[in-house]
């Protein structure tokens, strides 16, 4: 019974999501106040409705109600508790239920927060909420209804997809999602604004907070993903161009640029037409990837939870909303004032280099998704696009915007001066490439190439630094007051430093492990000893164990540094039982920012195991970066300027000589 | 679909234990096995998904993983063991395609949207950078006379 109240609820919001669509566009034509009004209603209406739907198929999920045929086929009822909840949107059906929920959760808050919008621009910006609601409510139904019933009832579940049962799966799609689908709401008032014809700078303000924490998500997300697939695939790779990381990878370029361009608006009514495209470009790309995964139009290493049949649906759906608004776009962006006068060089004319770099690369990746898909579909040539086709391309399109990166929050808006932001920076540089030199003679070599990619990441890290200094006035004023001037700073220069700081940490980590990481691949018996990093592990052994729902074979191995014991490490094969699927578990130490990676293979005949050891030194950077560059999204969103519901600043804040650095 | 999906799915994953390079595969030679592993890394897994053989624990990646490297003992050069390769294997062996007349567009496509990014930028530097100066109509004029004069 319960059961079809969440399949009812679901009809009842897509109800709601369709009234909710039609009856405020109106009412902000005409100009009636109570049609509008059935914005914000309408919103809350479907937020609760989508949440109980929602809690409804979450509570078979934990109750093991095998009757319901998505419980049946995804869970077990002898799985942690917390994965019997994650396993939710483990499959298509319930990560489409995510998907809508985190869309509902959206547009509640731009309705709770928006309380300061213009009436027309809130009741157009809910409406087109509703219609991507409508979208998705509708492909639920008819395609992909999560509540439908199996008879007889099955007594014992299918179990999840054991790469799947793994606190990742409660952490990750929540993000990506919260990341990705974030993005409508910057799609929704750039829409609106078209709509309306009307377009500035407070637009640019109301649409930053959306777009900064959509892209913090994003960005942890995304890192979170990357992590998940680093430990449970077993083969130590972080990043493997693979299309479903791809297409959650455009939308956070695209965001990124969006970003950048909508504080160019937002502080000088400049790129306003651009930044609409782009607003309009990363929620497609967003679609674009939820088609992508979901159709199973590419099969890949997420190939969990496809069918093709679904397929039409979504790119029905994707025509519409991108086709749409590019149509809308085209018609009304001329109308659209540009503005906003600036020189080359300059803060906006970094910005503008930023956007033209991390579109491209956007397209670029987008372009190597599609190309096989699309060559084969037209002559039928089957060729394939991979990690080192996306290594090289995109390398090339990040290496000039990474030595960019500094340089930008050092020029002033309007007219900047190259040479001087140069000669700032000037200590930065100098330190950075020292830095990479010896790093590089500490690790004993690679290919010279690491150097300047060492070097380009610590310049990064370098830079934002740099830029706090001089705002805080470090060179020219006494330490204690250019102290309490950086206290004073406003929490967006925070937020970029710490933003960009972050890029420059991950760029280190990444060429530091791809330049210096060592595998050895051995067959071990239990005595035996091999070497990584510096590190002797000692093979101890299998021992056998059991989970919950699998049993697993226990690799143990003592570490010694030298004659210093440091501990030990577990690395295991897993097979779980009601798939008779089997997993590796990684053993993984970490030390300092680096780790000591231990999988293990075949048995051998003799008695012996194949183990595979990676050293893989500062990859920790990698992610401890990304959770840098949230930081700097939080701290930025923070800032009292762009407080969601905060449109006037404060007086306190805008002490004048401050201002005058920006 | 899904529950035929994961049947494959487990059954290729159970069907061939092994993972990634064995320790039997491995060259004595350790600057021969370095540009085994360099050109492994660049061809694909032939019934995985996006894998490159050196990643990959199929049989098939394995079988391949043996062919590079008894060309390379066998003296051949880095480029003549990937057209080896290619030729049995067709351009989909390859994780980076060539350039030909089927994928200019895919490696020419980054370059020409720089391109015209880059104009259009300067482009539109340009028009507001220097900006027409706006004469002011005879009110106006007539207005500011009034104001200085004043």
């Amino acid at each position: 019974m319960i059961i079809e109240l969440g399949h009812y609820a679901l009809v009842l919001a897509l109800a709601t999501a369709i009234v909710l669509s039609v009856l405020p566009v109106i009412g902000a034509r005409r100009g009636d106040a109570a049609l509008m009004s059935v914005a914000t209603t309408g919103t809350m209406a479907q937020f609760a409705l989508v949440v109980f739907s929602f809690g409804v198929l979450a509570y078979a999920y934990l109750v093991s109600d095998f009757s319901v045929n998505n419980v049946w086929q995804n869970s077990h009822s002898l799985m942690p508790t917390v994965y019997r909840f994650a396993a939710v949107w483990g499959n298509h059906e319930g990560s489409m239920m995510l998907w809508l929920l985190i869309l509902s959760l959206f547009s509640m808050m731009v309705a709770y927060f928006g309380g300061n919008l213009p009436a027309r621009l809130k009741a157009n910006v809910l409406a087109v909420q509703g219609w991507i609601a409508s979208a998705f409510m509708l492909f639920i139904l008819l395609t992909s209804n999560p509540f439908a019933r199996l008879t007889p009832v099955p007594a014992e579940g299918q179990d999840l997809n054991p790469i799947l049962q793994d606190a990742g799966l409660a952490v990750h799609p929540p993000l990506l999602y919260l990341g990705y689908v974030g993005f409508s709401v910057c799609f929704s008032f750039a829409i609106a604004a078209l709509l309306d014809g009307r377009i500035d700078a407070a637009w640019a303000r109301w649409v930053r907070p959306w777009t900064l924490a959509a892209w913090t998500f994003l960005t942890a997300g995304i890192a979170m993903g990357s992590y998940w697939a680093y430990y449970e695939l077993g083969w130590g790779g972080w990043w493997f161009w693979d299309p479903v990381e791809n297409a959650s990878f455009m939308p956070w370029l695209a965001g990124t640029a969006l970003l950048h361009s909508a504080l160019v608006m937002e502080k000088r009514e400049a790129l306003k037409i651009w930044t609409v495209l782009l607003a309009i470009l990363t929620f497609s790309l967003s679609l674009l990837g939820t088609f992508l995964v979901r159709s199973g139009v590419l099969t890949s290493v997420h190939a969990f939870a496809t069918d093709p049949s679904r397929g039409i649906f979504i790119l029905g759906i994707l025509t519409i909303f991108i086709g749409g608004a590019l149509t809308l776009f085209a018609i009304r962006a001329p109308l659209l004032k540009a503005g906003g006068l600036f020189a080359p060089i300059s803060r906006e004319g970094a910005l503008v280099l930023n956007n033209l770099i991390l579109t491209v690369s956007a397209a670029t990746v987008l372009i190597g998704t599609l190309y096989p898909l699309l060559l084969e579909t037209l002559t039928g040539d089957k060729i394939s696009v991979g990690a080192p086709f996306f290594n090289l391309t995109f390398g090339l399109l990040m290496s000039p915007l990474l030595v960019a990166v500094p340089f930008g929050p050092l020029l002033a808006w309007k007219r900047g001066d190259l040479l001087g932001a140069m000669q700032r920076l000037y200590v930065a540089a100098g330190l950075a490439l020292m830095l990479a030199l010896g790093l590089y003679y500490v690790e004993n070599g690679g290919p010279v190439l690491a150097v300047f990619g060492l070097a380009a990441g610590l310049f990064v890290i370098f830079g934002s630094l740099t830029d706090l200094w001089y705002r805080a006035g470090f060179n020219k004023l006494s330490f204690a007051i250019a102290m309490r001037r950086l206290a004073g700073l406003p929490r967006s220069a925070f937020g970029t430093a710490l933003a960009h700081m972050g890029l420059g940490v991950t760029v280190l980590g990444i060429v530091a492990v791809t330049t210096f990481e060592t595998e050895t691949v051995v067959e071990m018996k239990p005595g035996m000893t091999a070497e990584a990093g510096g590190y002797t592990l000692t093979f101890d052994g299998l021992r056998q164990a059991a989970g919950p729902n699998y049993t697993e074979d226990r690799g143990h191995f003592m570490l010694r540094k030298g004659e210093v014991d440091k501990g030990e490490v577990w690395s295991s094969k897993r097979l779980y039982t009601a798939r008779r699927m089997p997993t590796t578990e990684a053993g993984i130490r970490s030390f300092g920012m680096s780790q000591l990676y231990v999988s293990l293979g075949d048995p051998m005949g003799d008695g012996g195991i194949v183990v595979r050891i990676w050293w893989k030194p500062y990859i920790l950077l990698i992610w401890f970066g990304a959770l840098i560059m949230m930081a700097g999204g939080f701290v930025s969103l923070s800032d009292r300027r762009l407080r969601v519901g905060a449109p006037r600043r404060a007086k306190a804040v805008a002490a004048p000589a401050l201002e005058a650095a920006e | 679909m899904i529950r035929r999906l994961f049947l494959l799915l487990a059954l290729l994953v159970a069907a061939s234990p092994a993972l990634a390079v064995n320790p039997d595969e491995i060259l004595a030679d350790p600057a021969l096995e370095a540009r085994a592993r360099a050109i492994s890394a660049q061809l694909r897994c032939l019934v995985c998904q996006n894998q490159s053989i050196d990643d990959s624990n199929a049989e098939l990646a394995r079988d391949l993983r043996l062919i590079v490297r008894q060309r390379i003992v066998g003296g051949d050069s880095d480029e003549a063991v990937i057209n080896y390769v290619v030729s049995r294997y067709g351009e989909f062996v390859l994780l980076k395609p060539r350039l030909s007349m089927k994928t200019v567009a895919l490696w020419g496509m980054p370059a020409i949207l720089l391109l015209v990014g880059l104009i259009a930028a300067i482009s539109y530097a340009r028009g507001t950078g220097r900006p027409a100066p706006q004469k002011l109509t005879s009110e106006e004029e007539a207005r500011l006379d009034k104001l200085i004069g004043d």
